[in-house]
């Protein structure tokens, strides 16, 4: 076993998610490889001077343009002749990637170029303090979408960035999720071996955000996987070609794990929402084995 | 080779001469010919490079960042409002001390919308680590960017360079413009030799997290490399006058400056406006003057200080504003004689040409004829009266 690539000695919370999903990520894509990061919660915990987490070249320059940046670096690759021989893999959060950032992934995807995108999904801004994003679930209590007399969370289900992004028809697009390590590093590898832009979402929970045990990150994870919350699916040119299937379990068997859905415990009504967005996941994908 | 050329067809030329492998644009006028004929070079296969249509000018400047970071030499090209939308993208290349080198063609900046000529756009990015060279006419511009490339890839320099120069005039103007030759350009500009690059060779990490225990000096190193700046441009335009044949000061032009008694200080092209009325007014015996200033940042305030020191009366020509402050070129006048025992008696302050209304010989006229000894501050040449009297009703 060579030394990992994304080594120890980090800042990332006890039980993150997402410092799990890089680890994952890193070592299945080799070292020939240049990773672009936006700012988020895995830049700040992995790359405070003077240390680096990182053996492998790897950039950081703003919040929402890691694709773009990438974009450059490969075009770099590609006008020096070694792009064949060079993964470039571009990596951000769910707001990076969702919301501020979703102008420069559609460009990267729209010009296909030959990089992995992955978004490590937690779901709110966690390095700001847990402030709803685009991809954070209905009724999920957050800073910026708080619980109240008015207000039961999060008003929208997530953002469908997947579809999104096969919308674009390029040749690989996966949700993976880190209950499944040996998953995410298969598809990092499938989507490395295929020319063009690939873009691979995994869920990754957060221990101080979502308000669960850190011990509890890959049950969580597993949960929502298994409710039909989260799908893990394949796209190739805008196809579905491969899910992975459940017995899907009631919804409340992920929400009552974290302290982020603990306002919906006696409200059935809202609980049947969630379920139905489970139910349409189920049903569009057929997740049911 | 002499070539009767638009300034936009010339910048592609001496763009492709310098042989950027990444080139990333947003179309903006009036930048766009500049970008046009840049893709119909790679198009015809006269330039091998890889040219990057992006969905946003902030793409377009973090595209370029990759491509150099990676280790190649790129280049982009914005104005106004392309310009802003790139503006912390800007501040990010700097901040990498990643070398670069950009095209503003300068434009008002909205609202209320204009694609007219003013400096608006590039001065706003004053502060962002750039050096900011100004041309005064199409041979300047085109000198600037082989100039540019070869100061921001020094090693001891690694700041970027934006080229400025006026849209329309400049960029949509015709002239008549002596090209470098292929040869000469690769004698004064060698392939890009980068001092850290992106390498799974040998791994960087770029972008670090600096918190308050070091990120002071990154900002210290960019203020200390910008006074090296300032030295290592009158090399580089010795070595470039030794290859093309053309002398560049780089940093301020004086004309007439020696004996006179009123000096206008400006920037870009209305400089060729200022010197005709200077001979016309010289001719009839008045002591007038020119000090024109290509580098704005970083600022040249020791050769400033030189050129004006003995002048009485000086006018400063602003095309743009510090909203609800002094103007930004006469206040770095202004504040070079701050504290010191000799300068002039009079720093007027004029507004002229924004938005692209014209600044004529009769707006230089005027402005000579204001600089009198009661001076002024940011006084306006050419307003119309008539539509400050329009009310909203």
């Amino acid at each position: 076993m060579s030394k990992n690539l994304f080594a120890s000695g980090h800042t990332a919370c006890a039980g993150c998610g997402q410092s799990l999903g890089a680890r994952l990520v890193i070592d299945a894509a080799g070292p020939n490889t240049i990773v672009v990061n936006n700012t988020g919660c895995l830049e700040v915990f992995s790359t405070k001077y003077p240390e680096t987490a990182w053996e492998v070249p790897w950039i950081h320059s703003l919040f929402e343009n890691a694709a773009a940046v990438a974009s450059g670096v490969e075009s770099a690759l590609k006008f020096m002749g070694t792009k064949d021989t060079i993964n470039v893999i571009a990596q951000a959060g769910d707001g990076g990637t969702a919301d501020i950032g979703l102008q420069a992934l559609s460009g990267m995807l729209e010009r296909n170029h030959d990089i992995l995108y992955v978004c490590y999904d937690n779901e709110a801004y966690m390095n700001t303090g847990i402030q709803r994003s685009g991809l954070t679930p209905f009724d999920t209590n957050t800073t910026t979408s708080p619980i109240g007399s008015q207000s039961l969370g999060n008003i929208r289900p997530k953002k469908p960035l997947p579809e999104i992004a096969a919308a674009h028809g390029v040749p690989y697009v996966a949700t993976a999720s880190v209950a499944f390590p040996n998953d995410v590093q298969r598809k990092v590898k499938k989507a490395l071996s295929i020319k063009g832009a690939k873009y691979l979402q995994i869920h990754v929970p957060c221990p101080l955000g979502w308000r669960h045990e850190s011990g509890a990150t890959i049950q969580v994870a597993k949960a929502a996987f298994e409710t039909g919350l989260y799908p893990l699916v394949e796209f190739e040119f805008g196809k579905v070609v491969a899910v992975r299937q459940i017995q899907p379990k009631p919804v409340e068997e992920y929400l009552k794990l974290q302290g982020r859905f603990k306002h919906l415990m006696n409200n059935p009504e809202e609980i049947k929402k969630i379920q139905a967005i489970a139910d349409a996941n189920i049903e569009k994908y057929g997740l049911k084995a | 080779m002499r070539e009767f050329l638009e300034g936009s067809r010339a910048i592609a030329e001496i763009v492709k001469r310098c042989k950027p492998g990444v080139i990333s644009a947003y179309p903006i006028t009036p930048q766009t010919h500049i970008v046009e004929e840049l893709a119909q070079f790679v198009a015809d296969g006269e330039l091998k490079s890889q040219f990057v249509n992006v969905e946003s000018e902030h793409s377009a400047a973090s595209v370029v960042l990759g491509g150099v970071a990676a280790g190649v030499r790129s280049y982009t090209a914005t104005s106004s409002q392309g310009l802003f939308y790139m503006m912390e993208v800007l501040f990010n290349i700097a901040g990498l001390r990643l070398p670069l080198v950009m095209t503003c063609a300068n434009r008002a900046v909205s609202a209320p919308i204009n694609i007219w000529n003013d400096h608006q756009d590039s001065i706003s990015l004053r502060d962002s680590g750039w050096i900011q060279l100004f041309a005064e006419d199409i041979q300047e511009a085109a000198d600037f960017h082989v100039l540019g490339y070869k100061l921001s890839e020094d090693h001891s320099i690694m700041l970027p360079v934006m080229v400025c120069m006026d849209g329309f005039i400049l960029t949509h103007g015709i002239e008549t413009v002596d090209m470098p030759v292929q040869e000469d350009v690769d004698k004064f500009l060698p392939a890009y030799r980068p001092l850290y690059k992106l390498d799974p060779a040998k791994p960087v990490t770029m972008g670090v997290l600096a918190d308050p225990e070091c990120y002071m000096e990154t900002r210290y190193a960019i203020q200390e490399t910008m006074k090296k700046v300032l030295d290592k441009i009158p090399v580089l335009t010795g070595e470039f006058s030794r290859v093309f044949g053309r002398a560049y000061n780089g940093l301020v032009e004086q004309y007439h400056t020696k004996d006179a008694d009123r000096v206008i200080v400006a920037m870009g092209s209305v400089c060729g406006t200022v010197k005709e009325v200077v001979d016309e007014l010289r001719a009839k015996g008045k002591k007038v003057g020119l000090l024109k200033i290509t580098a704005y940042r970083p600022f040249p305030a020791q050769k400033v200080f030189d050129a004006l020191k003995d002048i009485p009366k000086v006018a400063v020509l602003d095309r743009s504003l510090s909203l609800g402050s002094y103007a930004p070129v006469a206040s770095e006048i202004k504040a070079v004689f701050c504290g010191k025992k000799k300068g002039p008696k009079v720093i007027s302050s004029f507004i002229a040409g924004l938005g692209g209304r014209d600044i004529t010989k009769d707006s230089v006229r005027q402005i000579f004829s204001l600089l009198t000894s009661k001076e002024v501050s940011c006084e306006f040449i050419d307003l119309k009266p008539e539509l400050l009297k329009e009310k909203y009703e």
